[in-house]
């Protein structure tokens, strides 16, 4: 009994020092399109002579994702992580999840862990439910006794019985995410480290897999939860951990995690509302991006600098300046519109412009987003960049400037609108008892001449 | 209670521990790709078959038809699916297991378990498929009223050492094309040329005495003798100095795969 409850009180996790160096090279691609094409094609080859070569060019540079970070996890602890972009959230998991060594420091964790980075990691699109069901088990490390055993309640659960004999190529991306996450749901495992998996699937799947978390909370089970959604974070955890540019600066209460994490975002946000926003050096960038967007401007309707201000449906223009380190035919850039607990609203992006047409770019461009009337309701809001290379995510910075839409008499009628997200144009008339509705178009609606 | 310290550069002893925990992990992947390969075909696993069938049929005829090759008195056919079962194995191994990562990239990201399983499962998936095509082996000698000698009690060792040498090779090139993707191309290269290089559409007795121990720098030229040694006899006798420097080279590349394997693998998921 004595020996029992030692053990219980023994942290579940402990991490001494821990510290992660990524070495990082910068290289630069200048000049014509055929050197560029010569260059790259010689580029593979003779990679060692290159880097003789070009030893000038192609500087090495240390980068510390993740560095002097210590903490202690006790068994039921529900712990978030929460950081921005680039903050070594997902350094810090890859680590206790063993993918890849720590450059310092060290991992003690008593329990079975099960690390689920990903929804569905190892799926094969050929392969049937069924036989994924077991090959994904074994790849988060259930041996096959135990997926037999559990192989029904895996099924009920994904509600997939239908076409449990069907490749998974032919499944809906909502059957795919259920049954993914039904088999990861199923480890049982006395430490579960999750990263932002909870955002997949319709309403009524993530309340089943926040159902499933709870009861894994219940069984006093330790999880590891990293998440942008502040909501998810405080509804779940019991503590929460806070990075910052690969440090914690905070460990402690749920509550207090996420007002320290909001206070430090409001340093930020100073620095944001400048006229011209430096997108270069941004700590917004997720570590794995060379900076490509340089600098945004944000102006209102008159071509004035925003200073962070917009009122209510007010119109907006973003100049984005973009320094493309390749040439390239397919560039798209994007405004995307977020809630300060990281939901994202709407987006603005260049390829959804149906006049759009696209050409080969290279070296330094500039972008001009025009939103004539942006619909969101008075409130904090989070604006991030990003860039899209040949139809893939090439750059992006998160929270590059924060946006205060002001209180204004959208509608003209006296009445500051205030309830929801959205501003929504209605038409509304009051019938007569037992009379036909008849309901003027909107579309000839001329009370708001557009912006 | 289960317990795991991970710590920089301390890993090993915990390595060997954990791939006997994945055990399973082998049969799943080796299970999932002989699975896929053969979806969405209509004659499926007779592809394993019909493969070796084809080559042997163009190595007769290019060889022994045109090129007139001694045969020593075996029935020419025979002769080359004999070197035509371990230099497929060889070869399909070499190229699957040099992939085998980069192909499992997203699961290498994402998840850990020891990565020698993903070579490792991937030549297991070419040794089924090697044991397949050997079974036609048997038709084969019927049709040509062929008995093979007692020595053919000695195939599970020269099968050993083809396994050994496509999983040592293999591993080398599985852990280099993580960071060089060069070896995307290197390697059906060395496939091609191979082919023609190794004995497999003539006898090795062919090469000329002195050269016969340079050529047999080429660890496959042991096996393939091995092989013809066991089933055809005869004339096929080994030649002693060849199986002795293959066995010496498979073994070195095994271990130094593993080594250099072992030694990059903490690094894979950053670069992959």
């Amino acid at each position: 009994m004595s020996f029992e409850s030692k053990t219980m009180n023994q942290p579940v996790i402990t991490v001494e020092d821990l510290g992660k160096r990524y070495v990082i090279g910068h290289q630069r691609f200048r000049g014509d399109g055929i050197r560029h094409i010569m260059e790259a094609a010689v580029r593979a080859p003779f990679q060692w002579l290159r880097s003789c070569r070009e030893r000038k060019r192609l500087q090495k540079e240390e980068f510390w994702a993740l560095k002097g970070v210590s903490f202690e996890v006790n068994q039921g602890d529900v712990v978030g992580i929460i950081g921005r972009n680039g903050a070594g959230k997902s350094t810090l998991l890859k680590l206790l999840s063993r993918i890849t060594e720590p450059t310092t420091g060290r991992i003690h964790m008593r329990g079975r862990v099960a690390s689920l980075l990903e929804v569905g990691t190892g799926f094969h699109s050929e392969l049937t439910g069924r036989e994924n069901i077991f090959l994904n088990g074994a790849i988060l490390g259930m041996g096959k006794a135990e997926i037999k055993a559990k192989f029904d309640e895996i099924v009920a659960f994904s509600e997939i019985e239908k076409f449990l004999d069907t490749p998974v190529k032919r499944y809906s991306s909502g059957m795919y995410v259920r049954l993914a996450f039904s088999v990861a749901a199923h480890l049982d495992p006395e430490i579960l480290i999750v990263d932002e998996v909870l955002s997949v699937g319709d309403v009524a799947f993530q309340k089943k897999c926040l159902g499933k978390m709870d009861e894994a909370r219940r069984r006093s089970r330790t999880v590891l939860f990293v998440s942008h959604n502040l909501t998810a974070v405080e509804n779940f955890c019991s503590r929460g951990i806070v990075l910052d540019q690969g440090r914690m600066v905070f460990n402690g209460t749920c509550k207090k995690a996420i007002q320290q994490y909001l206070q430090g975002l409001r340093g930020v946000q100073a620095a944001a509302q400048a006229e011209i926003i430096d997108l270069s050096t941004t700590a917004g960038r997720p570590a794995r991006y060379r900076s490509q967007l340089k600098r945004l401007r944000l102006l209102d309707g008159e071509d004035r600098p925003l200073g962070g201000n917009l009122p209510a449906g007010g119109s907006l223009k973003g100049i984005i300046h973009v320094d493309l380190e390749a040439p390239a035919t397919h560039v798209d850039v994007e405004l995307g519109f977020y809630t300060l607990s990281g939901e994202r609203i709407c987006t603005a992006h260049s390829a959804y412009e149906p006049s759009r047409t696209y050409r080969r770019l290279e070296g330094q461009q500039v972008f001009l987003c025009e939103i004539p009337s942006l619909p969101l309701l008075p409130g904090e809001y989070k604006i991030n960049v990003g860039l899209d290379i040949n139809l893939s995510e090439a750059d992006c910075v998160d929270d590059a400037a924060r946006l205060t839409v002001l209180q204004s008499d959208y509608y003209g009628t006296g009445i500051i609108p205030v309830k929801g997200v959205f501003l929504l144009n209605s038409r509304w008339t009051e019938a007569v008892e037992g009379a036909r509705l008849v309901l003027p178009s909107i579309a000839s609606d001329s009370r708001h001449p557009s912006p | 209670m289960h317990e795991l310290t991970i710590e920089a550069g301390k890993t090993e002893r915990q390595y060997w521990k954990d791939l006997w925990q994945y055990r399973e992990l082998f049969y799943f992947l080796a299970w999932r790709d002989l699975l896929v390969r053969y979806k969405q075909t209509i004659v499926g696993v007779a592809w394993s078959v019909m493969r070796p069938l084809l080559m042997m049929f163009v190595l007769t005829v290019v060889f022994g038809k045109f090129g007139k090759l001694p045969s020593g008195g075996v029935p020419y056919p025979i002769l080359v699916f004999c070197g035509m079962l371990p230099w497929q194995f060889f070869s399909t191994a070499l190229t699957e297991c040099g992939n085998s990562l980069v192909n499992n990239g997203n699961l290498i990201s994402k998840v850990y378990f020891p990565r020698l399983v993903v070579p490792a499962s991937s030549v297991i998936t070419s040794f089924v498929d090697f044991a397949i095509s050997a079974v036609f082996l048997i038709p084969l000698m019927i049709w040509y009223r062929f008995v093979p000698p007692a020595t053919i009690a000695w195939l599970p060792l020269f099968v050993l050492m083809a396994f050994a040498a496509s999983f040592g090779v293999g591993l080398w090139v599985a852990a280099l094309m993580v960071e060089y993707r060069d070896f995307r191309f290197i390697v059906p290269f060395v496939v091609q040329f191979g082919l023609y290089l190794s004995p497999v559409g003539f006898v090795s007795s062919v090469v000329p005495e002195r050269f016969r121990l340079l050529y047999s720098v080429n660890p496959i030229v042991g096996i393939i003798d091995g092989f013809r040694w066991c089933l055809l006899g005869g004339q096929h006798g080994i030649y002693w100095p060849s199986l002795g420097l293959s066995l010496a080279w498979i073994i070195v590349l095994l271990a130094s795969g593993i080594w250099y394997f072992r030694r990059t693998e903490r690094t894979f998921a950053d670069v992959i």
